[in-house]
């Protein structure tokens, strides 16, 4: 084993998942972390990092009754949570903390302790981007795909298969919120939103929460579970103003962070077993088989129509269901983690058989930032 | 209840000769003296090279549609349809904007038209520039 190397020794969702009215959303955050901690069989005052968003890290430790030395606030977004990873794993590797905690919870659906949603007209989104009728995701996330159909020739009936094959992932899955199957036809004939997204195109939008509890490998092979082990990461920021992004056919924070965490990982795309990419549109497995290098630009489409992501498949994809069909609070990429930690452990409802090295890619604000992780349940 | 307004921006100092030049039936955008970038949106630097030596300048107001959504879902004071676009200005920079002055359907809004620039006061302090089919009316 490497001398500097981490691992995932806890990890769990909360309780439960969907319609949690009667959670608050810190609440939530102490679900998630106090199954993770039963899950590594730790106690609050083992913990000695704490990461976490959107609840502020220090209204977390003193909720959860930890005194953290190592804190992490790191907010870009869904993908907040591949940041956290990356950044505890280096604290543990400098030694500046031995066990971190990392939660989420996001009352997305009912809203409950949740404060309101709040605009500054004077940031330059504000002024430059509110004033055309922005309003959240299913308006901004959504502008770059009429470009990047133009330019590969892609249809609105590929598009729609995005959605299709991740139902049928989710099928599998208990928890998914949403399990029977549908057809492109259905996607195609479901409400439009935005156009060209129609409703089945659009994430959901739901309540839960997940935690990881990292520790030196050294040290996780003490533990009650099999370590998941962090071969790589990589992360990046790119433009939190849609309009300003490089290219609409290609997410330059995507391909900074693949590339970080492949180089630092040191494996080819013929060694990912299993691969999660955050999906809050169907667009956006498109964006990320080809930015992470899957894929050569444009040929997305047409590798996931051909089935290749979907069961059976030779590269699994979004083997929850994903933002579309398992669950989306908001900030989806905890659930990536999650599942990609679940298929390194063996325990996934959809296992992919004999799976050995996993990757959790996240998106957050928008484009604005990324962050991707490389799992192995092998000792690197 | 008073009539729901568009979210307004709020000028800073350095986006404020932006809003002046809305106001005064002008798209303003700034370009750097040392390595001659067009840049937006504003700020009092080259975002290429870090220069603190830019120039404002009135940009032509031609622009091509680069890509957008269209609403469906609607939030006074806007009337669903309506499309959200990102325009690239002849200048080189992007901006969001509103395509108007056609309908707002995919057979009116294909991407690459020409479009330019039409002003439209929100208040005595904001001006809004939207894009419109070039050539046409409104």
């Amino acid at each position: 084993m490497k001398r500097k190397s981490v691992a995932v020794v806890g990890a769990a969702e909360t309780t439960e998942l969907g319609l949690i009215p009667n959670l608050s959303q810190i609440q939530l955050h102490a679900d998630a972390a106090l199954n993770a901690m039963a899950d590594a069989g730790l106690r609050p005052a083992d913990i000695d990092g704490l990461a976490t968003t959107p609840e502020w890290t220090p209204n977390l430790a003193n909720y959860l009754g930890i005194t953290p030395s190592w804190v992490d606030g790191t907010m870009v977004g869904g993908c907040s949570f591949m940041l956290h990873v990356r950044h505890a794993a280096a604290a543990i590797n400098e030694g500046l903390c031995t066990t971190v905690l990392i939660t989420h919870g996001e009352s997305g659906r009912s809203r409950v302790g949740v404060g309101p949603f709040s605009g500054n007209r004077a940031s330059l989104e504000g002024q430059f981007e509110a004033p055309y009728g922005i309003m959240g995701p299913t308006t901004v996330f959504t502008i770059p795909v009429l470009r990047y159909m133009k330019t590969y020739g892609v249809t609105e009936e590929q598009l729609a298969m995005v959605a299709v094959v991740q139902r049928e992932w989710a099928a599998k899955n208990p928890r998914a919120s949403m399990r029977d199957p549908i057809t492109v036809e259905d996607v195609l004939g479901s409400r439009m939103i935005a156009y060209p997204f129609r409703l089945l195109m659009c994430c959901l939008v739901t309540d839960g929460g997940g935690a990881l509890i990292l520790t030196s490998a050294e040290r996780a092979r003490d533990f009650p579970r099999k370590p998941v082990y962090i071969l790589g990461t990589g992360e990046a920021a790119e433009s939190w103003m849609i309009s300003q992004m490089e290219d609409f056919t290609t997410s330059r924070a995507f391909r900074v962070s693949g590339k970080k965490a492949f180089e630092e990982a040191g494996i080819t795309h013929q060694d990912v077993d299993h691969l999660m990419i955050y999906d809050a549109f169907a667009h956006l497995p498109l964006y990320g088989l080809e930015d992470l290098g899957f894929c050569k630009p444009g040929e997305a489409a047409g590798f996931i129509w051909e089935r290749n992501t979907a069961p059976g498949g030779k590269l699994p994809v979004n083997t929850n269901g994903g933002g579309l069909s398992y669950m989306h609070s908001g900030m989806y990429g905890m659930y990536a983690l999650q599942e990609s930690v679940r298929q390194m452990r063996g325990i996934a409802p959809a296992q992919v058989p004999g799976a050995k090295i996993s990757i959790a890619h996240g998106v957050g604000g928008m484009f604005a930032a990324s962050g991707t992780i490389v799992f192995s349940n092998e000792a690197p | 209840m008073p009539e729901a307004k568009r979210p307004l921006p709020k000028p800073t100092p350095e986006t404020r000769h932006y809003w002046e030049g809305t106001a005064a039936g002008e798209l303003r955008l700034q370009r750097c003296d040392q390595c001659a970038h067009a840049y937006f949106p504003p700020r009092p630097f080259c975002p290429k090279c870090a220069s603190r030596k830019v120039s404002v300048f009135k940009a032509s107001g031609r622009a091509i549609l680069y890509s957008y959504v269209i609403n469906h879902r609607p939030m006074p004071p806007f009337t669903a349809p309506y499309s959200i676009a990102v325009v690239q200005l002849e200048e080189g920079p992007r901006m969001m904007t509103n395509i108007v002055g056609c309908p707002q359907t995919p057979a009116a809004l294909r991407l690459d038209m020409p479009l330019e620039v039409v002003f439209e006061k929100q208040t005595d302090e904001i001006t809004l520039p939207f894009f419109k089919p070039a050539g046409g009316s409104r």
